[in-house]
């Protein structure tokens, strides 16, 4: 071997050997396939890049092979009958799904929500945006291969919150919870209470110790600062919406500028980043999720009795008037709308979905080019994709 | 100092690796299938038919009215009535079957109906060989016992129970009123029909039917 | 934030009266929206977005509408005097009308740098549903609207000029059809499943030879 390559190994001044690069090799480009069964897509997701060394030049994402056409269901489908369909968008947060369908249906046929029905759809949506950061936050550190601690420790965390859910609910996931102007079922006091002590004991420890195990970390900075940047004027153009975007430092949060529900009533605030990296982007659901805390703490506090549906309107064969409506929430991911068109017969004419997940794709190749492959892993990790929610 | 935020991301493993052997809290999995969480009343995963009594067939709540078939947004339930010997349609269902390889356990047909028959079941463990006919359950399959849906949602249950037994007593009330105020007006038609025409006979009065 | 109402006036005193109409929404959320004439469509969204009164930065919600051709019988009663002279007579007459059909793109727009808070829609219309389907793309002018152009060219088939990357992005590139059109007949081949629904039992079977005994067992038959 050496005899016919005798130079291929070079030794270096410390006594180690490196391998040389053949010149006629460098500059050509490697294009590689990265997905859609690859354990860093988030599921099934595929992105084509092509590599000079191991810088990104360019990166296609492909997507659809979720794909079951959620939109033309929904239109075959009574107006009720959708409600348990928008669970399965985002199933990291089903019920923020809900709200945003049932507050565009709401828009649409003129209900009014009870209060009491406002302020526990708040705190269930501030429950279901920490149940989705504490993913997030878990499988992005999976990404950057902290094998399995950070990510353990949030399943731990988010199994709790599945368990109440469960025990209000019926299910872990696929919620289906919310009617228009209201709930299925009241909340009771009990359940409050018992969400209370564990947000305030074991999961504000949790925060405690997730911080002093990550956001300090030395690993942590090097791998995330300075990765994945998107500029404040390139992501509004491109539409970015929620936490991918306060981390560029565009203060725009819907819950604070639609002001829909009751979310002028809590004193919160918005955490904006600097630098629009990676690690900022972490940071911005470090901080939010101790925000929604303060959400639902307050509302639990400020929570009226009373009715928990609105006796005018029914779920059941809902006929809206002829007529249009987009109703938008803030999701844990961005901004979820709901875009319905009526023709006054029991389904809808038209059943649109704003996806943030699939909106907020549009910049990957940007973020990510020039960048090295593993840095782009990370970055599509902390743009925080579903793709139940991408491929509809 | 640079790493000392690794030392401390050391410590909080530490502390949750030795937490785990004392306190539950620390613990994040439990040994299924020898260990199982408990499920709470509420849980739910696939529908089952409620009957009361003895009989599963006799016995069953549902009266064939479709209203949930109409309801189930993946269209799992299909429901045929039972005729008698003339043909005519009657109350209860002569199949009724559940498609669980299409169910998504929404509950909408346990709202939508107004018999309280249709239930969620709590089971998960329905593995079966067949992909096809294995998970396709049928009437008998699906009917089980009044006590059954105590056992796994005893609040549920019992309200349910109270309900209806109420609705019960409300509708023999009614029943019992209604039939005193016709053997009243019969006794009166009667009374009348003797005073006015002696000679000829009374004719009995035609028993209101619904 | 001005009204819809001045954004139209605005409109047609730069780009002609032609370029906008204001379509009204009857429903309860009365959120009304601009019919822009296609050839004027691009400059006029250029103008939304940079305009300093308006700043519609924020292109949230680019989608596809689907009105197919639709037949409007119209009554009209006429009163036509007997020509033998007796009381006049009330003839009605019903005309059959063909509304052509259009695709048509909904934009919602939002300002980031106003915050504001209700949208201003826009709307474009193909000329017809079938060989005329073009549009041009508002991609130069929001870049969100890239994979969302895209997607209403999957489902519904228009065309836009001037996208950067018009390709199929959730069905796979050798499709045919475009699945979210009102015509759209789904395909009916699906595995051979005993749903307990018959007509979805009999649609399949024509695709597929006569299954084995173990599993001819449809669901009529109960055991």
């Amino acid at each position: 071997m050496s005899a016919t390559l005798p130079d291929i190994n070079i030794a270096l001044p410390n006594g180690a050997t490196a391998r040389r690069v053949e010149d006629e090799f460098h500059g050509d480009l490697l294009e590689i396939s990265l997905g859609p069964h690859h354990p860093s897509t988030h599921g099934v997701f595929r992105m084509n890049a092509t590599l000079d060394g191991e810088i990104i030049t360019t990166l296609k994402p492909v997507f659809g092979y979720l794909h079951r056409n959620h939109e033309k269901l929904g239109e075959t489908n009574s107006y009720l009958a959708n409600i348990p369909y928008t669970d399965r968008l985002d199933y990291l947060a089903s019920l923020t799904n809900n709200w945003a369908y049932v507050h565009a249906v709401e828009k649409l046929a003129g209900f009014v929500p009870t209060e009491r029905c406002e302020y526990l759809r708040v705190i269930l949506g501030e429950l279901s945006r920490i149940i989705n950061h504490v993913c997030l936050v878990g499988f992005l550190l999976n990404d950057l291969g902290t094998s399995f601690t950070p990510l353990l420790y949030s399943l731990r965390e988010r199994e709790r919150m599945l368990d109440l859910l469960e025990e209000l609910t019926g299910a872990r996931m696929m919620y289906n919870f919310m009617r228009f102007g209201g709930l299925r079922t009241d909340v009771s006091a009990d359940w409050l209470a018992r969400l209370k002590t564990y947000l305030e004991g074991l999961f504000a420890r949790y925060l405690d110790e997730q911080d002093a195990l990550l956001t300090g970390n030395e690993i942590l900075l090097a791998r995330t600062q300075g990765t994945g940047v998107l500029k404040p004027g390139l992501a509004i153009n491109a539409g970015i919406t929620g936490p991918g975007l306060r981390a560029s430092g565009v203060d725009y949060d819907i819950r604070k500028v639609d002001k829909y529900s009751i979310y002028e009533r809590f004193d919160f605030r918005v955490p904006l980043g600097e630098h629009g990296d990676t690690y900022d982007r972490y940071m911005m659901r470090m901080l939010e999720m101790r925000e929604s805390v303060k959400i639902i703490l307050q509302a639990m506090r400020d929570l009226p009795e009373g009715p928990v549906n609105d006796p005018k309107a029914k779920s059941r064969g809902l006929r809206p008037k002829a007529g249009e409506a987009y109703g938008r929430i803030e999701c844990p991911k961005g901004e979820l709308g709901f875009y319905l068109i009526s023709d006054g017969t029991p389904n809808p004419y038209r059943y649109r979905v704003r996806p943030p997940s699939f909106i907020n794709l549009t910049v990957l190749e940007d973020m990510c080019v020039g960048q090295t492959l593993a840095d782009a892993v990370i970055t599509l990790g902390s743009i925080d994709i579903v793709l139940g929610e991408v491929d509809r | 100092m640079l790493g000392s935020g690794i030392i401390k991301g050391f410590y909080i493993t530490a502390k949750n690796f030795v937490g785990s052997f004392f306190t539950t809290e620390r613990l994040t999995t439990i040994q299924y299938p020898e260990v199982r969480a408990k499920l709470p009343h509420a849980s739910r995963s696939f529908p089952f038919l409620v009957y009361d009594g003895d009989s599963p067939i006799d016995g069953l709540r549902c009266v064939a009215c479709r209203i949930c078939e109409k309801e189930c947004p993946p269209q799992c339930i299909y429901i045929v009535a039972e005729r008698d010997e003339k043909g005519k349609i009657m109350k209860k269902p002569r199949i009724f079957d559940i498609d669980y390889s299409v169910c998504m356990g929404c509950q909408i047909c346990v709202e939508a109906c107004p018999f309280d028959s249709i239930k969620m079941d709590n089971v998960y463990e329905i593995a079966v060989r067949d992909r096809y006919e294995g998970l396709l359950m049928h009437r008998d399959q699906l009917a089980k016992p009044n006590s059954y849906f105590h056992h796994i949602n005893a609040t549920d249950a019992t309200e349910v129970d109270n309900r209806l037994a109420e609705e019960k007593r409300k509708a023999e009330e009614k029943a019992r009123a209604a039939a005193a105020a016709k053997a009243a007006a019969a006794a009166k038609a009667a009374a009348d029909a003797a005073v006015a025409q002696a000679a000829k006979p009374a004719t009995p009065p035609v028993p209101e039917t619904k | 934030m001005e009204t819809l109402e001045q954004i139209r006036d605005r409109i047609a005193a730069q780009f002609g009266a032609g370029a906008v109409t204001l379509v009204t929404n009857p429903g309860p959320a009365a959120q009304h929206s601009l019919l822009l004439a296609s050839h004027a469509a691009r400059d006029i969204a250029r103008f939304l977005r940079d305009d300093p009164g308006l700043r519609l930065d924020f292109c949230s919600n680019a989608t596809g509408v689907d009105w197919p051709d639709k037949e409007i019988v119209e009554t009209t009663k006429t009163t036509q005097p007997d020509p033998a002279g007796g009381p006049a007579k009330v003839v009605e007459t019903k005309t059959k009308r063909l509304q052509p059909g259009c695709l048509e793109a909904v934009y919602h727009l939002y300002s980031m740098a106003l915050k504001s808070p209700a949208p201003v829609i826009i709307r474009l219309r193909t000329v017809n549903r079938t060989d005329d389907v073009t549009l041009p793309s508002l991609t130069p002018v929001w870049r969100s609207c890239e994979f969302q152009e895209r997607e209403i060219y999957d489902l519904y088939g228009i065309v836009f000029t001037g996208h950067p990357d018009l390709r199929r992005i959730l069905m796979w590139d050798e499709f045919k059809d475009h699945p979210m059109r009102k015509d759209y007949v789904s395909p009916d081949d699906y595995e051979w499943e005993p749903t307990p629904h018959d007509d979805v039992l009999e649609r399949a079977k024509a695709h597929y030879p006569a299954p084995s005994a173990s599993t001819t067992q449809t669901p009529e038959v109960t055991k």
